[in-house]
């Protein structure tokens, strides 16, 4: 019973984190069709940012996760302009190629800055302690982290369902010339949709640096979990991508607590099932 | 000469085509030559150039004849080379043309397996289906310990002498030779088959598969047949890597390799034989001398370097500069 429940804790919070990294790309996706590779690695700078304000500025961790989205998508803006412009409308292979590089390039930079080793972001108190749920305690960071992921899921509805730019949005996800015809600028639901995309990534990023630690290879090593978790989700659905994080989540999590020794064996093959069972993702629409 | 077969192959005469092919054999074996009295101490790394350039001449096939983009092409390298090897290891299976064919029919099944895999999907799930395949099978073979030997390599790969006649030596020289001759009959039997009416049925897939479909030519039997022979080829560099080196490791099955052979592929041009080996030298002596000089900043040179190709020679080495000389010749005629 204490294995299950914790195993509910770490698969739940996992899956959260995972989730608030993905979205973004999951929405970029299926708005401008760009196999974007280098997502993880704009949630590695975010936690390299806040790794670097926390630890070596000592600054609040609220504040550090605040420069660390600003930062990234800083960051982001010029690579945006300079080099993903480039690749909408390309053929996949064009897209692939372009992105890896990227990844490859912010890899190898910040290797050479930060080093090689493991960053931590120092978490305030509050989340450092347990906390009693009356039956059982849980770590208030897992909690924290559920939290995040709820908020972002809650508030990408309220953003996409709810305002003007939802509407906006949707509409030039759905058929982009057409929209743009009607009068919507599409240039600018491009450019705000990738710096929210970006700038998810890196909370995404900073708070679940304890569960998916810093490290130059990071943008490598989670690059393919997240774009597993958007084909499996389909590009470009809340819903699927909250599904899709939460059950691969928990068969990750599920398969590190009870057969280490397998490794991701079981991940992957329950990746190959899913997609072979529903090749255009979970909640994907036919084209 | 050899750099115009590709936009001559289509008109010219088969006398003509097989002028063509003796030549890109000439070519290839002055390369082999040039090789072996430039860096005779380098054996070892010219014979892992040439187990790589097939790995990339069967990737070629499956992304640059039939347009499916894969990211786990190296399961089918390292099949063929745990196949070769664990035939030696474990069932004593020693003479190296044996290996090799074990390793190319381990390949083919390999090619086989994961072309029904990958081509269930299209565009981002299929792309994520070959890195799943490429992970699941470092995850099994590293598992599977009893048999592979797991992260410390499969060893104990003793290959007999080729024909009973020459003997692998301690300079890599009789490997070195093998390699080259396997990497030739190959490419003549590769130029066979591009250009063979199935070939031509796999060019017309990747420019419009709903057409070839309507055409009445079975799409999905085309390209499984094409992922299996690309996956002998690609068994048949895994074997000449476990047959030289007499070790197969891990790495061999990696995601990694399977990026570094797209990489290789896209810098020398997709679609074309040539171009696949002139990107395979280019990337491996590149990453020779740039490693040895300072490691840590390969990748981002590498990253680098692919956002330049795509960037500025879309087509690659070998399609940039034969594009130039097709347009040349247009405007000299």
């Amino acid at each position: 019973m204490q294995t299950v429940f914790s195993i509910g804790v770490d698969a739940l919070a996992y899956g959260m984190v995972l989730f608030v990294i993905s979205i973004g790309l999951s929405v970029t996706m299926g708005l401008m069709r760009v196999v974007n590779l280098a997502h993880g690695a704009f949630a590695m700078i975010g936690g390299y940012i806040a790794s670097y304000a926390a630890r070596d500025l000592g600054l609040a961790y609220a504040f550090a996760v605040l420069i660390a989205v600003v930062g990234t998508i800083l960051i982001a803006i010029p690579i945006e302009r300079l080099l993903y412009r480039r690749i909408y409308g390309q053929p996949e292979l064009t897209q692939v190629l372009m992105t890896i590089g990227i990844t490859f390039c912010i890899i190898g930079i910040a290797n050479y800055i930060f080093g090689p080793t493991l960053k931590t972001i120092p978490t305030p108190e509050t989340l450092r302690q347990s906390v009693s749920l009356g039956f059982r305690t849980v770590s208030a960071h897992r909690l924290f982290v559920i939290a995040c992921g709820l908020a972002v899921a809650l508030g990408l509805w309220y953003f996409i369902e709810r305002t003007a730019f939802g509407v906006k949005l949707r509409a030039a996800v759905d058929n982009a010339a057409m929209a743009a015809a009607l009068g919507v600028k599409t240039q600018v639901v491009y450019a705000v949709s990738f710096a929210v995309a970006v700038g998810l990534a890196a909370f995404g990023g900073v708070v679940g640096a304890e569960l998916l630690p810093i490290e130059p290879y990071y943008a490598l090593r989670y690059m393919v979990t997240f774009l597993v978790v958007v084909s499996v989700g389909g590009a470009g659905s809340i819903p699927g991508a909250l599904a899709a994080c939460l059950l691969l989540g928990a068969i990750d999590t599920a398969g590190r607590y009870l057969m280490p020794e397998f490794g991701e064996f079981f991940f992957y093959l329950a990746v190959i099932a899913i997609v072979w069972i529903f090749p255009r993702g979970l909640a994907g629409r036919a084209k | 000469m050899a750099l115009l077969t590709t936009s001559l192959s289509t008109t010219g005469d088969r006398r003509a085509r097989l002028t063509r092919d003796a030549i890109g054999v000439l070519v290839i074996a002055a390369f082999a030559l040039v090789g072996y009295f430039l860096f005779p101490n380098n054996l070892a790394l010219l014979t892992r150039i040439t187990a790589i350039a097939l790995l990339v001449l069967s990737l070629d096939l499956v992304t640059g004849y039939c347009g499916v983009a894969t990211l786990g092409h190296a399961a089918l390298f390292g099949a063929g080379a745990y196949g070769a090897g664990i035939a030696a290891a474990h069932f004593g299976i020693t003479d190296p043309i044996a290996m090799l064919a074990v390793g190319i029919v381990s390949g083919a099944i390999a090619g086989l397996i994961s072309g029904v895999v990958v081509l269930r999907a299209h565009g981002l799930p299929q792309l994520v289906l070959s890195i799943a395949i490429i992970h699941l099978a470092h995850e099994a073979a590293n598992k599977a310990s009893g048999w592979t030997g797991g992260s410390d390599g499969l060893a104990g790969i003793m290959p007999d002498a080729v024909f009973g006649l020459w003997q692998f030596d301690l300079w890599g020289r009789t490997a070195y030779v093998f390699g080259i001759v396997l990497l030739i009959v190959a490419f003549v039997i590769l130029r066979q088959i591009v250009r063979s009416p199935f070939g031509m049925l796999c060019r017309g897939i990747r420019q419009d598969p709903v057409r070839v479909r309507a055409m009445g030519a079975s799409v999905h039997g085309t390209l499984i047949k094409m992922y299996a022979i690309s996956g002998a080829v690609a068994g048949a560099g895994g074997a000449l890597n476990a047959i030289s080196t007499q070790v197969v490791g891990l790495d061999s099955l990696s995601f990694t390799l399977s990026a570094e052979a797209l990489v290789m592929l896209v810098l020398g041009g997709t679609g074309s034989l040539y171009g696949a080996l002139i990107g395979t030298i280019t990337f491996m002596w590149f990453e020779d001398v740039v490693s040895a000089a300072n490691p840590f900043h390969w990748l981002t040179i590498v990253g680098a370097l692919l956002i330049a190709v795509v960037l500025f020679a879309p087509k690659g080495l070998y399609g940039s500069v034969a594009a130039y000389f097709e347009r040349r010749g247009r405007k000299g005629r």
